[in-house]
């Protein structure tokens, strides 16, 4: 596993739909005692199509910074992260990331 | 038990004794219970609810009741399984919990179902698909979710366990815990 300091890069999707400039909401997860490292790595994996690099490098955000910023998009997408990511048990809320 | 190992294909299969099955078809079956709609009082619904098998038919039944709560269970280890949304806008939190939380208990519930479906009562041989596993997934990690909640589980956990007697009501409990995350440790290793 990749241990890391640095802050979580998101990369986010471009698209017409989807302009960088336009998308202030979040998916955050927060640390919980209870979820295994390796299940919260395969979770990122598995919903976000991320490399394993990148969700390992997540997971770690989120166990030592207490949280961390899984993805940038629209509301209605940060809301559905969320949702698929509670029916995996993981601690997901949404923010507007002003 | 054996530990769960990858099968071609992307599935997974293990063993378990009989003791082992029936104790996590005992606690997936707690879960089950605790993510039913609590909220239906219709004369005879009850009853409907209880062999409402179905996910398909859980979510008419919540379209048809209408939108959820807006506010977070009073169970803390029902606050966990079915958490805010939000964090700091309780109104934000209230509007998604609304429209949120009857399909969130619904997808738990058949995630339970579909373990217990495919968890043999006398134990035995486990063989499952890739859709298979990842119920498990999830229900297991509700199941240490709702223990981990009623235990007061922190990072330092295998502490925890360490500082109590072996005769302490709680420390079956947390062996069972602990073998819970092995199982599903397992069963992630065997999904990659």
């Amino acid at each position: 596993m990749v241990v890391s300091a640095a802050p979580a890069e998101v990369e986010v999707p471009r698209s017409a739909d989807n302009p960088v400039s336009d998308k202030p909401w979040v998916t955050i997860v927060w640390n919980d005692p209870v979820n295994l490292m390796s299940y919260v790595t395969y979770v990122f994996q598995h919903v976000f199509g991320y490399p394993k690099k990148k969700a390992t490098k997540l997971m770690l955000d989120v166990h030592h910074k207490g949280k961390a910023v899984v993805a940038a998009g629209a509301r209605e997408a940060m809301e559905r992260n969320v949702e698929i990511l509670h029916g995996y048990g993981l601690w997901a809320t949404v923010k507007q990331d002003k | 038990m054996e530990p769960f190992r990858s099968v071609r294909g992307g599935g997974a299969r293990a063993w378990l004794a009989a003791a082992e099955a029936s104790l996590l078809r005992s606690l997936v079956g707690q879960v089950m219970s605790l993510v039913e709609p609590d909220d239906l009082e219709s004369p005879g619904h009850a009853e409907d609810t209880e062999h409402a098998e179905d996910a398909e038919l859980a979510a008419l039944e919540a379209m048809v009741h209408g939108p959820g709560a807006d506010k977070p269970p009073d169970d803390p280890v029902l606050a966990r399984l079915l958490p805010d949304g939000y964090r700091d806008d309780p109104e934000a939190a209230g509007e998604f919990r609304r429209y949120t939380e009857p399909a969130l208990r619904s997808a738990k519930h058949q995630a339970a179902r579909e373990m217990l479906d495919t968890l043999p009562e006398a134990g035995g041989r486990i063989q499952l698909t890739k859709d298979q596993a990842l119920s498990w997934l999830k229900a297991l990690n509700d199941v240490r979710l709702a223990l981990g909640v009623r235990l007061g589980v922190t990072e330092e956990f295998e502490e925890q366990w360490g500082r109590l007697k072996p005769d302490d009501p709680q420390w079956s409990a947390f062996e069972v815990y602990a073998w819970l995350g092995a199982v599903q440790e397992s069963l992630v290793q065997a999904m990659k």
